[in-house]
């Protein structure tokens, strides 16, 4: 989705915390009741319309949780999530217009290629001769042309990460969270799809927040990169 | 230990075999014989005809056929929603419910028909819906376990990408949670369908002469009209009917099988927001109503007399007499006592043929999936039909053991064994081969080191199978409706003799017993359960 609002950010997290209780396997013995483990404590971040930031932290900081606030995944216990001015923090996940990459992609194993890249349009209530049409064009932008009929299982790994963000852009969401989006490939693939992506990313005017522990990936991909341990 | 380590360190090749010698004489004597003695002997190209040839076989079996339809089309559509609750998330009570469920399905089948008979009115008592109703009871857990235990290793995530495409609740389940567990929805599908294709005690306390299983029909051919060819037929009709429905359920199972990204368990948690909340409990306490009013109305029941509340049907369960001089020809105290004595020789069988066999099939590895494979027939053949083979089997001189005591056992024993071998030998083969070459090089010989390694892991599984096995012995029906005589019954016969007469006494005798039994298996399947979660160690 193209910017639009004028001076209101795409996004914007405000002095969003969660805790978790912690799960009782690893707090083996002493299991304190109110033993809540702090993820984010008061973070706050701006996303400008069209802008592409990355967020820079080590494994296991939260990084992924804050996506998961923003998608309304996780509820965070206090703060507020408002997308181009519009509070929709107490807004289900499916009528927020924000979509996400998966670090593990999540795939329909049951759904063709297409018809997982099609999945929103339909959800959107496209048309189908639309959003066939819709779904191909995203194909063919990760450059992923005449896969539409493959089998989901029988993709290599980053056949599978072009899909899934075929699949969040295809839904033309008003934000696009990526989550480790090129973790997990080998080197050469990983420096490849970083470049596609800024390009991808940019062309589209998306407002998008990647969470990353590659520094090299932030600068490759992203307009802004921010530290989670600041914020 | 299947196929153990070097050529050198084979175990002696008598050892499996000297063990597996007396199940297998079992299963030839109380099982093939009596099976080849229906097919050769029972089933004539005149009971053939006569039988294929009369309209009431086929109403018959098309009332099994679109009984069983109905049952689990109902048992899958109530059974998802708590499947789906109890394998996402963490609620007060969650234990409670599926300690319910699986109860219920553990309930022997005429206590179930008691306790649907204690819930609904007079006006719906012997009906085909009194019948589904309790089909779909007793089942729900089937649904629970096998459609659940998928769901709970399926990402969450998989869902929250859907509901970031835009997907509302509804349409996350329906496009996304539901299709994904269509392999396991298929595979509980079948089960639920077996056992309502066979279902034989709830019908025979729930059912009225329109509503006849194929079951139900060759027990009264066999024993009430005497066409013993005739029930022949349908036994064996009833038998290619399930292969036929086996091989299309693993045909399907396979077609919908996806590689699933699984975890090896997602977190189950807490519901999060009001409509959550909302969710799960509208789901939990709906399925623990459903579960648990029969369980109560059975209960509540054998309390109740025209007159009020009262302990009656308690006090008087030893007495034969009901009035001066009026005496009903069962007595419950005597089939509870049956019953017990039944349950312990069927045990004992069971354990020491299931042990012997157990070890036979570890030890022999390869070889060894040929007794396995024959001793879980028992388990795909009816019951009524085992019962049914015996009865017409061991009827003649020098094997009439129609009046020994140990047949009941036997045959009972016969339906336990499976589950004897399946708890015993998985726990066997899990066995970690390097512990006994560890003795060899310590220096125990192959068979010394089999000793010493595998056989102590054999008891403790051996206990939980004897507990089913109890508990099996004390609920079975079918085989027993053959083979129990006169004064010999037990108490499931007993409960179906008590609840098919009229007049409140006996019903409240009848329901009274049914409690009795239903507290018995529950305690028994209680105990399994603790020994299995019980760290699975050697024990001496």
């Amino acid at each position: 989705m193209t910017a639009t609002a004028g001076d209101q950010p795409g996004l914007d997290v405000r002095e969003v915390s969660v805790s978790f209780v912690a799960p009782r396997a690893q707090t083996s013995g002493d299991h304190d009741p109110a033993g809540r483990v702090v993820v984010l404590d008061g973070v706050s971040l701006s996303v400008s319309s069209g802008e592409v930031v990355a967020l820079l932290g080590p494994s296991g900081s939260g990084k992924s949780t804050l996506l998961r606030v923003v998608a309304g995944i996780v509820t965070p216990d206090s703060g507020r999530v408002f997308v181009h001015g519009l509070d929709v923090t107490e807004r289900p996940t499916h009528l927020r217009g924000i979509g996400m990459v998966f670090q593990d992609n999540q795939l329909f194993p049951h759904m063709s290629v297409l018809d997982n890249v099609a999945f929103g349009p339909k959800m959107a209530g496209v048309a189908r001769s639309e959003r066939t049409e819709r779904a191909a064009r995203w194909l063919r932008r990760v450059g992923l042309a005449g896969f539409e009929d493959r089998r989901v299982t029988d993709l290599s790994g980053g056949e599978a990460k072009r899909v899934a963000l075929a699949r969040a852009l295809a839904a033309e969401p008003a934000v696009v969270l990526l989550d480790e989006p090129l973790t997990g490939l080998d080197r050469e693939l990983h420096d490849r799809l970083a470049v596609e992506l800024a390009k991808l990313l940019h062309d589209a005017q998306v407002t998008t927040l990647l969470v990353t522990h590659d520094q090299d990936e932030a600068a490759t991909i992203a307009d802004r990169t921010a530290l989670l341990a600041e914020l | 230990m299947d196929g153990a380590g070097a050529r050198v360190n084979r175990l002696p090749r008598w050892l499996p075999v000297a063990l597996a010698v007396g199940p297998t004489l079992g299963l030839l004597v109380f099982y093939a014989w009596p099976f080849l003695t229906l097919v050769v002997e029972a089933v004539t190209a005149t009971a053939i005809a006569d039988t294929l040839g009369r309209a009431s076989t086929w109403e018959v079996v098309w009332f099994t056929a679109w009984q069983a339809a109905v049952s689990t089309l109902a048992t899958i559509a109530i059974g998802l929603a708590p499947a789906y609750v109890l394998a996402r998330f963490e609620f007060r009570g969650r234990t409670v419910l599926v300690g319910v469920l699986t109860a219920m399905f553990v309930l022997p089948t005429v206590v179930m028909g008691a306790a649907f008979l204690a819930l609904l009115p007079d006006s719906l008592d012997r009906t085909v819906w009194a019948v589904i109703g309790a089909h779909v009871v007793f089942n729900l857990a089937v649904v629970v376990r096998v459609v659940g235990s998928l769901w709970e290793h399926l990402p969450t995530d998989m869902e929250a990408a859907a509901a970031t495409l835009g997907a509302s609740r509804w349409k996350v389940a329906t496009r996304i949670s539901i299709p994904l567990v269509r392999p396991a929805v298929t595979a509980a599908a079948t089960i639920v369908f077996l056992f309502t294709f066979t279902s034989y005690g709830v019908i025979r306390i729930l059912g009225a002469p329109g509503t006849r299983t194929i079951e139900v029909e060759v027990w009264r051919r066999a024993t009430q009209l005497g066409d013993v060819g005739g029930a022949a037929v349908l036994a064996l009709l009833q038998l290619v009917a399930l292969i036929a429905i086996v091989s299309w359920s693993t045909v399907a199972q396979r077609r919908h099988a996806q590689a699933l990204g699984l975890l090896a368990t997602s977190a189950r948690r807490r519901p999060r927001t009001a409509g959550e909340r909302r969710f799960v409990t509208l789901v939990a306490g709906a399925a623990l109503l459903v579960a648990a009013a029969p369980l109560v109305a059975l209960v509540l029941r054998s309390f109740s007399t025209p007159t009020g509340w009262s302990t009656t049907a308690w006090t008087n369960l030893g007495r034969s007499e009901i009035r001066p001089g009026i005496r009903i020809g069962i007595d419950p105290v005597d089939a509870v006592v049956n019953s017990l004595t039944n349950a312990a020789w069927a045990t004992s069988f069971a354990v020491v043929i299931g042990a012997l066999a157990s070890l036979a099939i570890v030890a022999a590895g390869r070889a060894g999936r040929a007794l396995d494979g024959g001793l879980m027939l028992p388990l795909a053949t009816s019951a009524v039909t085992i019962g049914f083979g015996m009865l017409i089997t061991f009827d003649t001189a020098p094997v009439d053991w129609r009046a020994s005591w140990w047949l009941v056992p036997v045959g009972h024993a016969l339906i336990a064994v499976p589950f004897v071998v399946r708890t015993c030998v998985g726990v066997l083969r899990s066995v970690d081969p390097a512990m006994g070459d560890a003795a060899a090089t310590l220096g125990a010989s192959p068979a010394r080191s089999w000793r010493a390694t595998v056989v102590p892991y054999l008891w403790r599984p051996l206990a939980v199978g004897a507990a089913l096995a109890a508990a099996i012995s004390l609920g079975e029906f079918g085989a027993t409706s053959f083979l129990s005589r006169s004064g010999g019954e037990t108490m499931p016969i007993a409960i179906e003799q008590l609840l098919g007469r009229t007049g409140s006494v006996l019903q409240a005798q009848g329901f009274a017993l049914a409690t009795l039994l239903a507290a018995t298996t529950v305690v028994l399947v209680v105990l399994v359960e603790r020994l299995q979660t019980a760290r699975n160690g050697p024990t001496r």
